[in-house]
C-alpha cells in the first residue's frame, strides 16, 4: 500500500507555517494593489459620494470621452512617453560611460571619492531638488540668472517658459540617477572575467579595443534588463520629480504635464473622480501593453534575457 | 614568497599604466569623471552658500557660489523656534523606524518563503506579487481604498502602511536567500526545528549584508517620503519633514505663521530667501551626514543585486 493521495488539504497542512509566513504580504498586496483593481469600474462610472466605488450609476466611455476631448490625453501621453525615452537614453549612456571609466581609469581612492559624490543626489528627496531647482533657476535672485546677468546677458524667465523644461527635466534626471546606474553597471563589469582581458591583452589589444570588444559586449545583459524594466514604465511619470520641479504651473503644462501629473490634478484639484481614473486606467493598460510587448521582443531575441 | 604576491591577479595589477592608449583613456577618465562629481555636487554647495548669505546680498546679487555677506542669521532663526520643525522631525523619525523594522521583516519573511525550493505554490505566489507591477488600478481607486475603505486619511499609518513592502525588494531578497546552500535548511529540519525558526535563527543571520542593503533603501524611501502625506494628510501635527518642507517653500506666510505658533515675533522682513535654503539644510542634514558611512553598504548591497540578477 503507498501514500494516499496528497489532496490540497494536505499541501495546506504540510506548509501551514509557510504559509502563515506568507499571510501578511498577501494582505498587503490585496489590500493595496489587488482591491484597489476593483476600483477601475469607477473609470465607467459617474463617481458620486454618496455612492461610492460600487454604488454610483454607470455613465459608459464617457470618461474616457471627455478625457479625449479635454485635448490633454494626447499631450500627456506624448510628454510621458517622450521624457522616459529621453531618461532610457541619457541616463544609461551616461551611466554605463561613467562606469567604465571608474572600471578603467581611477586609481582606488579617486574611485572610490567619485562614487561616494556621484551616488549623493540619489539620497536626497525631490523636495529638496524642487528647493535646488528654485536656487538655481529663480527669475529674481537664480545662479543661472546672476550669472547670465554677470556675463551682461538678458535674465530669462525659465519658471514662465516652457521650452526650457524638456531640457532641465533631463538634465535633472540624469543628475539625480547617475551615481545609482554607475554602481549597477560597475557592479556587473567587475563581475566579467579577467581572463578575457588578459588573453586580451596578449593578443596585444589596446585598452579602446577591449572596451569596445570584451565590456560593452558584457554588459549587454545588464543594459537589457534595466531597459526593459524601465520600457515597461515608459508611460508612468517620476510624479515626484515633475510635481517638485513644475507643480501647478499652468504655463508649463504643454511641456511638462505627465500622465500621472494630470491625474493626480483631476483628482485633487478639479475632483474629477471618474475622469482621472479613467486616465489612470488608460496608463495601466498602455504600460501593460508596453512590458508585454517588450518582453515578448526579448524574448525573441534572447529566451534567457526576458523577465518572465 | 615575493613571487606568489606578484601572482595575485587584482585590477590594480592590470590598471598599471603602460602604453599611449592607457595614457589616452586616463585623461579622458580623469576630466570626464572630475567634471561629472563637480556637476553632482556644485547644487549641495550652492544650496549651502545661499543658507549662508545674508538676505539682501541674495536679494542684490542672487544666489551666489561663494557667499559675500556671510550671515548664520536664518538658522539662528531656525532653531529660536524649532517647535514646528522638530514635531516634523518626530515624525518622520517614528515613520522611518517602525516602517523600515517592520516592512524589512516582512520582506525578509515573504523572500523566505519564496526561496525555498520544497515550497509548491512558490512560482504562483510570485506570481501573485509580481503581477501587481505589471497592472495596477490607478492612483484613483487606490486612493480611493485609503481614504473611505481603509478610513486611514489623517493616521500616522497612512505614512507607514503603504510603503511598507515593495515587489522589486522582495524579489532582490530572494534571489539573495536563493544563494544559500539548501542543505542549511535540511539539516534544521531534520534537527527539528520549525520553518519560521529556521528563518529567523539561520536565515535571517546569514543574510545580513542582503538585510542591511534593502534595510536602507525602505528607511531612504520613508525618510525622503513627501508623497503620501501630500496625498493624505492635513493635519498639521502629522506632517513629516520633507512634506512640512514642501509646504514651507511654497508659502512662506505659512513659515510666518508656524514661527508665530511656536512664539516667534517675526516681523515682515523675515529673510524669506536664505531661510528656505537653511530649511532645506536642516531637512536633509541627517542624510547628508549619515551618508559617508552608509553609501559603502549601498554598494556592497547592489552589487550583490546586480550580480545576482
Amino acid at each position: 500500500m503507498k501514500q494516499k493521495q496528497h489532496g490540497f488539504w494536505d499541501d495546506v497542512k504540510k506548509y501551514r507555517s509557510l504559509l502563515l509566513m506568507l499571510t501578511p504580504a498577501v494582505l498587503f498586496f490585496l489590500l493595496f494593489a489587488y482591491l484597489p483593481m476593483s476600483g477601475i469600474v469607477l473609470a465607467f462610472k459617474q463617481f458620486d459620494y454618496t455612492g461610492g466605488v460600487f454604488g454610483s450609476p454607470w455613465n459608459g466611455l464617457d470618461n474616457f470621452k471627455f478625457f479625449i476631448d479635454s485635448g490633454d490625453a494626447w499631450r500627456v501621453t506624448r510628454n510621458t512617453a517622450l521624457y522616459n525615452i529621453a531618461f532610457i537614453v541619457v541616463n544609461n549612456g551616461l551611466q554605463i560611460f561613467a562606469a567604465i571609466l571608474l572600471f578603467e581609469v581611477a586609481g582606488k581612492w579617486f574611485r572610490k571619492l567619485t562614487q561616494t559624490v556621484l551616488f549623493l543626489p540619489y539620497f536626497i528627496s525631490w523636495v529638496v531638488v524642487g528647493a535646488i531647482a528654485y536656487n538655481l533657476f529663480n527669475f529674481d535672485v537664480g545662479t543661472v540668472n546672476v550669472l547670465l546677468k554677470g556675463l551682461g546677458m538678458q535674465p530669462v524667465d525659465i519658471y514662465n517658459t516652457a521650452a526650457y523644461w524638456p531640457f532641465i527635466l533631463v538634465i535633472v534626471s540624469a543628475w539625480k540617477t547617475l551615481g545609482y546606474g554607475t554602481i549597477m553597471y560597475l557592479a556587473a563589469i567587475t563581475s566579467i572575467d579577467t581572463e578575457m582581458y588578459e588573453a586580451a591583452e596578449i593578443d596585444g589589444a589596446n585598452i579602446f579595443q577591449r572596451i569596445m570588444k570584451i565590456t560593452i559586449p558584457n554588459l549587454m545583459p545588464t543594459v537589457i534588463i534595466l531597459v526593459l524594466l524601465a520600457i515597461g514604465n515608459i508611460f508612468r511619470g517620476d510624479f515626484g520629480m515633475f510635481y517638485n520641479m513644475v507643480g501647478n504651473n499652468g504655463l508649463l503644462f504643454s511641456s511638462t504635464d505627465v500622465i500621472d501629473t494630470f491625474v493626480f490634478r483631476s483628482l485633487t484639484t478639479s475632483n474629477e473622480i471618474g475622469m482621472s481614473a479613467a486616465a489612470g486606467f488608460y496608463q495601466s493598460l498602455l504600460g501593460f501593453a508596453t512590458i508585454m510587448l517588450a518582453n515578448y521582443a526579448v524574448r525573441r531575441y534572447d529566451k534567457d534575457r526576458a523577465l518572465f | 614568497m615575493s613571487s606568489t604576491t606578484a601572482n595575485i591577479k587584482s585590477p590594480e595589477v592590470r590598471r598599471k599604466p603602460e602604453g599611449r592608449d592607457k595614457m589616452l583613456l586616463s585623461i579622458i577618465g580623469y576630466v570626464t569623471l572630475t567634471v561629472l562629481a563637480i556637476f553632482c555636487i556644485f547644487p549641495f554647495i550652492l544650496v549651502i552658500s545661499s543658507s549662508l548669505s545674508e538676505e539682501s546680498a541674495i536679494i542684490e546679487k542672487g544666489f551666489q557660489i561663494f557667499p559675500t555677506a556671510f550671515s548664520t542669521e536664518a538658522y539662528s532663526l531656525l532653531f529660536k523656534y524649532p517647535a514646528e520643525m522638530l514635531r516634523a522631525y518626530g515624525v518622520t523619525i517614528s515613520v522611518t523606524a517602525i516602517g523600515t523594522i517592520v516592512g524589512l521583516f516582512l520582506t525578509s519573511m515573504t523572500a523566505y518563503v519564496l526561496s525555498r525550493r520544497d515550497f509548491k505554490w512558490r512560482s504562483r505566489f510570485s506570481f501573485f506579487f509580481f503581477f501587481t507591477t505589471l497592472f495596477s488600478g490607478g492612483l484613483v481607486p487606490w486612493y480611493l481604498m485609503i481614504i473611505n475603505y481603509l478610513h486611514l486619511k489623517d493616521t500616522l499609518l497612512v505614512l507607514i502602511l503603504p510603503m511598507m513592502m515593495n515587489v522589486f525588494y522582495i524579489i532582490v531578497m530572494k534571489s539573495f536567500m536563493s544563494s544559500i546552500p539548501d542543505a542549511i535548511t535540511e539539516s534544521a529540519k531534520i534537527d527539528g526545528a520549525g520553518d519560521f525558526r529556521i528563518f529567523m535563527q539561520l536565515i535571517v543571520p546569514l543574510s545580513k549584508p542582503a538585510l542591511a542593503t534593502i534595510g536602507l533603501f525602505i528607511a531612504l524611501a520613508y525618510w525622503n517620503d513627501w508623497y503620501n502625506a501630500l496625498l493624505f494628510i492635513s493635519k498639521s501635527e502629522l506632517m513629516p519633514l520633507q512634506y512640512y518642507l514642501y509646504k514651507m517653500l511654497g508659502n512662506m506666510d505659512g513659515m510666518r505663521k508656524a514661527m508665530m505658533a511656536s512664539g516667534a515675533v517675526v516681523n515682515t522682513d523675515l529673510p524669506t530667501e536664505s531661510l528656505k535654503m537653511a530649511m532645506t539644510i536642516v531637512a536633509t542634514g541627517p542624510i547628508l551626514l549619515a551618508y559617508p558611512f552608509i553609501q559603502k553598504y549601498f554598494v556592497t548591497g547592489l552589487t550583490i543585486g546586480a550580480v545576482k540578477g
